[in-house]
C-alpha cells in the first residue's frame, strides 16, 4: 500500500470516529467499507457495537468483502457480552463462510432468540466455503450443517427462518460428498414438501427440490480441497467445537 | 422469534403468563390494568373462546377505563383483539364502535372490521369516511386528524367496496403521505386489474421517498396488495431486509394464488430469488 492510500484509509477511519450524527456515521462507514484493506477491520468491527443498524449493515458488507483476514477479529466478538455486536458478527461470518465460523453459525441458527440472526446464520450454513475445509473433517462438518438445516426447516417457528433453511439446503447440495448425505438432504426437502403449511416456504421447497434433482441428474461432483487448506486454522479445536454442537431441537 | 412483549402502553401488571380462565376472570375484575392486559393478551395469542369473545364485545361499551383526555383504553384493546380473533358476532358491535367519541377506538374498530372481512360494515365505514356519523364530531382542531382515514380507507379496499371509490380518490392528494398510500392501496384493490397499475405505481414511487418511516409504510402497503411490478423496487428500497422480505412475501402469495403449486411460474421464481438475496 502506498503512502497516499494509507493516508486515505486513515482519513476515512478518522471520519468514522468523528461522525456526530446517525447519517454522518452511515456515510463514513459506507466510505470505509468500500476499502478492501485489513487496516479497516478493527474500525468496522467497532461499528458493529454501535446502536446504528444502517451503519452496521454497511460494516458487515465491508467485512464480508474483506473476507478471511477479518475472521479472527470477528471470532473475538464472541468473548464479549455485547449482544448487538455479536449478532452483526454472526451475519458477517455467515457472509464470509470461513470454516472457523461454522460452530457459531450452527448454534446461532438453531438457538438465537432474534429471528433475523437465525435467518442469516441459517442461510450461511449452506454457503460455507467447503473447499477450504480439511478433507478429513469435511464429512463431519457437512453432516452437522445438514442436520441443523433440516431441523430448522422442520421446526423453526418463523416462516422466514424455515425459508432460509431451504435456501441453505439447496446451496449445500452441490458440495455434499456422500450418497448418504444426498439421501438425507432429499428426504429433508420432501418432508417439508409434505408438511409445510406456509405457501412461501412450500414454494421455495419445490424450487429447491427441482434444483437438487437437476444436480443429481448431471452427476455434479464436488471436489474437496487437495489439502491446501489455510494453515493457520486450528483444525483440532474446530473438530472438537463441531463435535460439541448439538443439532437436534 | 416474533414480538411477544406487549406494546409499551400495556404493562403486564401481574408479571405472570396468563391462562384463558385467568384472562376471563381478569376481564371481569375491578383492576383496570389487568383488564386491559387480558384483552391485549387474548388477541395477541389468538386465544379462541366464545366466552372471552363475548366479554370483549361487552368491553366495547366499557365506561370505567378512561384516560384523562376521555379515551377508552379497554375499548381500543377489545376492538383490536376481536379483529385478531375473527369473531363474526363482533361485526355489529364493532360497527357501533365506529361512532365512539374516541378516535383510537374508531381506528381500532375500522382495522378489526377489515380483518373480519364482512361487507355489512361497508356502509358505516363509508359514512365515517364522509364524516357523517353522529357523535364522532366535533373533532379536535387540525393538524390532528378528524377521522382515522387510513384505517377506514384500507378497510373499504379490503372489503371490496367499489361503491366507495369516488369518495376515496380525493385522498390520493391528502396532506399526510400515509393517507395517500392508503388511498392508492385501496384504489388498487377496487379497480379492474387492467387499470389498477396506476395506483400501484404511486406506491412504488413512495419507496424512493426520503423518510424511512414512509418507505416502511409504503413497503407494508405494497405487500398488502401484492403488486408484482414492485418486486425489484422493493428489493432495492433503503429499509430493513426483514420488512422487504415481508413485502415480497405478500407479492409471492398473490402469485401463488394465481398459479398454484406444484407449478412454479416465472414470477414466483423471480420473487423467491429476490427474497433469497435478502436473507
Amino acid at each position: 500500500m502506498t503512502k497516499a492510500m494509507t493516508d486515505t484509509v486513515s482519513a476515512l477511519i478518522e471520519a468514522v470516529n468523528r461522525a456526530d450524527s446517525a447519517t454522518g456515521l452511515l456515510d463514513a462507514v459506507e466510505a470505509l467499507a468500500a476499502v478492501p484493506s485489513v487496516e479497516v477491520i478493527d474500525t468496522l468491527i467497532e461499528v458493529l457495537g454501535y446502536n446504528n443498524p444502517g451503519a452496521a449493515v454497511a460494516a458487515v458488507d465491508g467485512l464480508v468483502a474483506i473476507g478471511e483476514p477479518a475472521v479472527l477479529a470477528l471470532l473475538e466478538q464472541f468473548c464479549g457480552h455485547n449482544y448487538t455486536a455479536r449478532s452483526w458478527a454472526i451475519r458477517a461470518l455467515a457472509g464470509i463462510g470461513d470454516p472457523r465460523g461454522l460452530p457459531i453459525l450452527l448454534t446461532a441458527g438453531m438457538t438465537d432468540f432474534s429471528f433475523s440472526v437465525r435467518r442469516s446464520a441459517t442461510k450461511g450454513l449452506g454457503t460455507v466455503q467447503w473447499q477450504q475445509f480439511l478433507p478429513d473433517l469435511l464429512p463431519l462438518a457437512q453432516q452437522k450443517a445438514l442436520e441443523a438445516l433440516i431441523t430448522i426447516a422442520r421446526q423453526d417457528e418463523e416462516w422466514v427462518v424455515r425459508y432460509a433453511a431451504i435456501v441453505g439446503l439447496q446451496a449445500i447440495a452441490p458440495a455434499l460428498q456422500t450418497d448418504e448425505h444426498w439421501t438425507v438432504l432429499r428426504a429433508g426437502l420432501e418432508h417439508v414438501q409434505q408438511q409445510e403449511a406456509d405457501q412461501a416456504v412450500l414454494a421455495r421447497a419445490y424450487m429447491a427440490l427441482d434444483t437438487v434433482k437437476g444436480l443429481l441428474q448431471n452427476k455434479a461432483v464436488f471436489e474437496p480441497t487437495d489439502g491446501s487448506a489455510p494453515l493457520e486454522i486450528d483444525w483440532n479445536t474446530l473438530r472438537q467445537d463441531l463435535g460439541r454442537v448439538i443439532n437436534s431441537g | 422469534m416474533s414480538q411477544t412483549a406487549p406494546p409499551s402502553d400495556i404493562a403486564n401488571p401481574s408479571g405472570e403468563q396468563l391462562t384463558l380462565p385467568q384472562a376471563i376472570i381478569n376481564l371481569q375484575g375491578a383492576d383496570l390494568g389487568l383488564r386491559v392486559y387480558a384483552a391485549w393478551w387474548l388477541g395477541r395469542f389468538r386465544v379462541q373462546s366464545t366466552e372471552a369473545c363475548d366479554l370483549l364485545i361487552a368491553a366495547l361499551q366499557d365506561q370505567a377505563d378512561r384516560t384523562p383526555a376521555g379515551g377508552y383504553p379497554l375499548r381500543r384493546n377489545a376492538a383490536r383483539a376481536l379483529g385478531k380473533l375473527a369473531y363474526q358476532k363482533a361485526v355489529a358491535p364493532l360497527v357501533e364502535a365506529l361512532s365512539c367519541t374516541d378516535f383510537y377506538v374508531r381506528e381500532a374498530a375500522a382495522q378489526a372490521l377489515e380483518k373480519l372481512g364482512n361487507i355489512t360494515a361497508v356502509s358505516a365505514l363509508l359514512a365515517l369516511l364522509k364524516n357523517e356519523l353522529p357523535g364522532t364530531l366535533p373533532a379536535p382542531e387540525p393538524p390532528q386528524l378528524v377521522q382515522p382515514f387510513d384505517a377506514i380507507i384500507e378497510a373499504l379496499g379490503t372489503l371490496g367496496a367499489t361503491e366507495a371509490k369516488a369518495e376515496i380518490i380525493p385522498f390520493l392528494d391528502h396532506d399526510i403521505p400515509r393517507i395517500q398510500y392508503a388511498a392508492a392501496r385501496a384504489l388498487y384493490q377496487l379497480t379492474d386489474p387492467s387499470e389498477a397499475g396506476q395506483y400501484g405505481d404511486r406506491l412504488i414511487a413512495a419507496l424512493e421517498g426520503d423518510d424511512l418511516q414512509l418507505r416502511r409504510a409504503a413497503l407494508s402497503d405494497i405487500g398488502a396488495i401484492g403488486y408484482f411490478a414492485a418486486a425489484k423496487p422493493i428489493a432495492e428500497t433503503l429499509a430493513e431486509n426483514s420488512l422487504k422480505i415481508i413485502a415480497l412475501k405478500g407479492l409471492l402469495e398473490v402469485q401463488l394464488n394465481q398459479s398454484p403449486l406444484p407449478q412454479l411460474s416465472p414470477e414466483v421464481n423471480q420473487i423467491m430469488t429476490l427474497i433469497d438475496g435478502l436473507l
